[in-house]
């Protein structure tokens, strides 16, 4: 096992992140009904998709965020990405994160794999030089050698998400964000990714796994959380969070 | 937010953002970067044509008259016009990876500027050839007005792309806008054969000193300088007022996305 020290790579304290729920539907509405917007915006129009959530990660786990639709998933994953800032509380992150959200999202469909691997690698965090040190490597786990100069529009959907985890995970994250993504590509290549993410465990790179699939919590995970109605259900054992999901969805 | 620890990395994807419009931009088409020149000469081709022969505009040298003022109109009207989509058609990345999102804008810019600098470098020959060689003034008079220019054009695209974010509005709105700061910019008529009340009017531009400066150094070989600090002032108040929306609505920016 490796070691696991003690300062948490993510720790959320007391986190709230509120969406407005009459989000302002134009430039005609607000003008014509400026008091009124003014009005609803103050009063009636929030929705708190975090409450008041707090947990650590330590650095080297490997840990499950599960939920039903709608349950905070997503924003979570969203404040840990740096994508978006809470409402209010704490939510800190400790070195380089690599979302694994929506794989392949800043994909161009015109441009050839070749210059989007370069343009997804900085957009991710790495120089033009790692990039350009780690192009081989990333092909080769992608796969697509021979397609690599093709416009990624002709990329079967496989190929589109094989590139966007190749690239993803030679950023050498610190903390990886994976978000339903294990699902990609056939078999041998998602032995692969399993490879990839016991090498992760290796080298004491933090995981978040956000699924619905409680087999895979317990197969993968150290520990998990179970997020209900925006707030920390339960906090515990993958087998813990597993039985006060069948609890809730039953 | 741009952070001065991490000013490398955020220009080399600038690069490689403004690399990969270029190569988009004009993907399968026949002529492929020719159209950079070909687009503004076609639009000075319908300009002239129409103000030469039709509506006969009596001004000396009309076609560099109309020339030195369209050609760097249309570096920021076409920022301009493409700034309601810079952040909605880039949502995939915004909401998913986080990067200092004023690359967008800044890419654009530079997309534009780009094209502009290559038009710039073709016309030059032409220029001198048509008896308007650039004087000394251009060593001063170039990098100050593409400066300025920039910032307006910075400060307004910034302002139009974050907006649009929470007011879809605005990418209708847009087209019409930019159509109408071109009529009400001096490009291909004179402003001074507008009556008094009419270039006081003018004035509110903030495109005005831009333009005429333009070719009064493209024309005559020379720049104003105290119309050049207004348009400087304007300049740097407008990316002042576009910056200031885009910070005070970034933070939300992937939430309305």
């Amino acid at each position: 096992m490796p070691s696991i020290s003690d300062a948490p790579a993510v720790a959320f304290r007391d986190v709230v992140k509120t969406y407005h729920r009459h989000r302002v539907a134009g430039l005609k509405h607000t003008l014509l009904h400026l008091p009124q917007v003014l009005r609803e915006r103050r009063v009636a129009g929030e929705f708190r998709a975090l409450d008041g959530v707090s947990f650590e990660v330590k650095r080297g786990e490997c840990f499950g965020v599960c939920g039903r639709n709608g349950a905070g998933k997503s924003t979570m994953l969203g404040l840990m990405a740096r994508v978006l800032r809470p409402t209010s509380g704490e939510v800190r992150v400790e070195g380089r994160v690599a979302p694994l959200l929506q794989l392949g999202a800043g994909f161009h469909p015109e441009l050839p794999g070749r210059d989007n691997v370069e343009l997804n690698g900085l957009l991710l965090g790495l120089t033009r030089r790692e990039v350009r040190e780690r192009f081989d490597a990333i092909v080769e786990f992608a796969e697509l050698r021979e397609f690599i100069d093709e416009p990624m529009r002709t990329y079967s959907s496989g190929m589109w998400a094989r590139l966007g985890f190749a690239v993803a995970v030679h950023t050498d994250p610190e903390v990886l964000l994976l978000d339903e993504v294990l699902a990609v590509g056939d078999a041998p290549f998602q032995e692969k990714c399993r490879a990839k993410m016991q090498e992760f465990r290796s080298r004491a790179v933090t995981m978040v796994l956000v699924t619905h699939s409680m087999p895979e919590v317990a197969r993968l995970c150290d520990r998990a959380l179970l997020l209900h109605a925006s707030k920390v259900e339960r906090l515990g054992t993958p087998a813990e969070v597993e039985e006060r999901y069948r609890a809730l969805v039953s | 937010m741009l952070q001065w620890s991490r000013m490398p990395r955020s220009l080399e994807l600038l690069w490689a953002l403004i690399a990969k419009d270029f190569k988009v931009r004009y993907k399968n088409t026949a002529l492929g970067f020719l159209w950079s020149l070909a687009n503004p000469l076609m639009f000075a081709a319908v300009f002239y044509v129409v103000f030469k022969h039709v509506l006969v505009m009596e001004t000396p040298n009309y076609l560099v008259f109309l020339l030195a003022g369209l050609f760097p109109w249309q570096m920021t009207a076409t920022t301009i016009a493409a700034a309601p989509a810079i952040f909605v058609s880039n949502a995939g990345i915004v909401k998913k990876v986080y990067f200092p999102r004023v690359l967008l804008p800044l890419a654009t810019l530079g997309n534009n500027l780009a094209h502009f600098l290559i038009v710039l470098a073709v016309a030059a020959p032409v220029l001198v050839v048509a008896g308007f060689p650039p004087s000394a003034a251009w060593i001063v008079g170039l990098p100050a007005l593409l400066l300025v220019q920039m910032s307006i054009t910075l400060g307004l695209a910034l302002g139009v792309a974050t907006l649009n974010v929470y007011f879809r509005d605005l990418e209708f709105l847009t087209g019409v806008l930019v159509q109408l700061l071109f009529f009400v910019t001096p490009i291909f008529y004179s402003e001074a054969a507008m009556p008094a009340s009419v270039r006081a009017g003018l004035l509110w531009n903030p495109m005005y000193h831009v333009i005429t400066q333009w070719r009064a150094l493209v024309m005559e070989g020379r720049v104003d300088g105290a119309a050049l600090g207004i348009a400087a002032g304007v300049g740097a108040a407008t990316l002042a007022v576009g910056y200031g929306v885009y910070r005070s609505l970034e933070a939300r920016l992937a939430e309305y996305l």
